[in-house]
């Protein structure tokens, strides 16, 4: 099993999700991040004043996956995330050792 | 006692203003909390409810009478309505005699000695601690705000420019509503105040955005609202020169967000809300000394003015590298002073009789040089004597909260409480359940 975690750009969430959903994965996390990459944030002016915003606003995405279905998965993250600009994000994989459903206590891939 | 009757129809009017004046210091609470960042927005709200309740104790002490004594000289009045002795039963009475009882008038000047304190506290945001803020209100009260207002609203006795006038009404400044009095004075106070207390941790480098816009457009809208009864009621009467005032508000307001925007727009690329609430009140600002002597168009001018003009005052902060957190100089000194000069061109006779002609009327220089002298007297003594007061209370008691307090939130270091209760600790959060659990828990087991 792999974890694949994915940041991405806020407003490409709903493309990830139903990307990932034609990929028939059946649950995900997501949640509110911020960050820098090379790019090193970008200035802002507000109020006739100019600021450096280094910490941008993105979205984290974790999903579950098995370890034969996690590189169609990754490769539908990235084409869904896609816009060929700055700030585009990472996605990442981590082997995973278990995985339990708290309800039914069920372990490994039947948890998934 | 003069042989008038109580008019109820002003006694009606002047009443409404005056709570309609009260409702502008909750108005700069909202305008002012909206804008700190979410940490501080307890602590900005509560030196205005401070000063609220500091400056109606001090009123009826001895303000009122520092004021409008009648008794004293140019700069200030004289003790002989000390504890409002004297007046219940009687007139107002104010450079001639008004047809509402002399309580009416009191309750409403107190209403802009509250506002006058409370405007300052934009200027030091984040970082004053509560006791120096309670003892420099008090203090900058008595010494600054009941003098300077003896100086442009007392207008004598019972006729005008009768005996104990203030030396600004006697030289002829025209300052309808208080441009000079409550803008110009708060401003130069915030100005000095800012100076003193030195610059937030971080200030110039992170943005320190607003935390709510809504109650910053909340607070403009309180104060819009509350500025009628600011600039009409100063007419004392529910006359033709209140609708004037009223008119002229209005307009003005209307100029001052147009103008404050298309600035905005042109030189950031946005049009922002913290833009429309803050040229709404430059406006008000600007029109408060002209409200009663200018035709309609020429209110408009004037808001308009205002608001160009203090949009680009407000980024002279990061030039000057002073702190004015919530821009009080910006808005309300350069606001003030925008107003009061533009007398010195658009007055006129033709609106109000007791005004002058500015340059586009007719008038010569000397109106605009005695607006000048009324806003610069004003201006500095304000600054300086908030310097003197600033520097006494910093190198006694300290006027800074410490760099620790500062940074994890003035709210919850020095009044215990924060405006927002989301997180862990508090009753909205995703762990808000915890606590719930463990008192049913100990229940259960007694």
């Amino acid at each position: 099993m792999k974890l694949v975690t994915a940041i991405i750009k806020p407003f490409k969430l709903e493309d990830v999700k139903s990307a990932l959903e034609g990929k028939g994965i059946t649950g995900l996390t997501v949640s509110e991040a911020s960050g820098y990459g090379r790019q090193k944030g970008h200035t802002e002016v507000y109020r006739g004043a100019e600021y450096t915003v280094d910490l941008v606003p993105k979205v984290r995405i974790e999903v579950l996956v098995d370890d034969a279905v996690a590189d169609g998965v990754i490769d539908a993250i990235v084409s869904a995330a896609q816009t060929g600009k700055i700030g585009d994000g990472k996605v990442w994989m981590v082997p995973v050792d278990a995985v339990v459903r708290v309800r039914t206590g069920e372990r490994g891939i039947d948890a998934i | 006692m003069p042989d008038i009757e109580l008019s109820a129809g002003d006694t009606a009017w002047v009443l409404t203003a005056a709570a309609l004046v009260l409702l502008m210091t909750p108005g700069v609470a909202f305008f002012y909390g909206g804008m700190t960042r979410a940490k501080s927005v307890l602590n900005m709200m509560m030196m205005s409810f401070l000063a609220l309740g500091l400056v109606t104790v001090l009123w009826v002490a001895f303000g009122y009478s520092l004021a409008f004594g009648d008794g004293g000289n140019g700069f200030v009045g004289d003790l002989s309505f000390a504890g409002l002795t004297g007046l219940v039963g009687e007139f107002a009475a104010n450079g001639g005699v008004y047809p509402i009882p002399a309580l009416a008038f009191v309750m409403f000047q107190l209403m802009f000695a509250v506002i006058t304190v409370a405007l300052i506290t934009g200027s030091v945001a984040d970082r004053m601690k509560f006791l120096a803020w309670g003892i420099f209100a008090a203090v900058w009260a008595t010494l600054v705000y009941f003098p300077v207002a003896h100086w442009v609203f007392d207008f004598g006795d019972a006729e005008l420019g009768g005996s104990g006038a203030g030396w600004l009404a006697n030289l002829g400044v025209l300052d309808f509503a208080g441009g000079t009095a409550v803008h110009i004075n708060a401003g130069a106070a915030g100005l000095a105040l800012a100076i003193v207390l030195g610059r937030r941790v971080g200030f110039g480098k992170t943005p320190m955005k607003p935390h709510s816009l809504p109650l910053v457009i909340l607070g403009a809208s309180l104060l819009y609202f509350g500025w009628f009864g600011f600039n009409a009621g100063s007419a004392l009467g529910a006359n033709g020169l209140a609708a004037v005032a009223f008119t002229n508000t209005m307009v003005a307001t209307a100029a001052g967000i147009l103008g404050w925007l298309l600035v905005e727009k042109i030189r950031d690329g946005h049009a922002t809300s913290l833009g429309a609430a803050s040229g709404a009140v430059a406006a008000l600002v600007a029109i408060t000394p002209a409200c009663a002597f200018v035709e309609p168009w020429g209110a408009i001018v004037i808001g308009a003015l205002a608001g160009i003009i203090c949009a680009f005052a407000v980024t002279l902060k990061y030039r000057l590298r002073y702190d004015d957190s919530l821009d009080v100089v910006g808005v309300h000194l350069v606001g003030g002073v925008v107003g009061c000069l533009a007398l010195g061109f658009l007055a006129t006779t033709s609106v109000n009789e007791l005004g002058k002609d500015g340059l586009l009327y007719g008038g010569d220089w000397s109106v605009l040089g005695t607006q000048a002298i009324g806003a610069g007297a004003v201006l500095a003594y304000s600054f300086v004597v908030t310097v003197v007061l600033a520097l006494i209370l910093k190198f006694t008691i300290k006027l800074r909260v410490s760099t620790d307090d500062e940074i994890s939130g003035i709210d919850l270091a020095v009044h215990a409480e924060t405006g927002y209760e989301l997180g862990e600790s508090g009753g909205g959060g995703v762990f808000a359940g915890i606590g719930a659990g463990a008192v049913r828990r100990n229940l259960e087991e007694n």
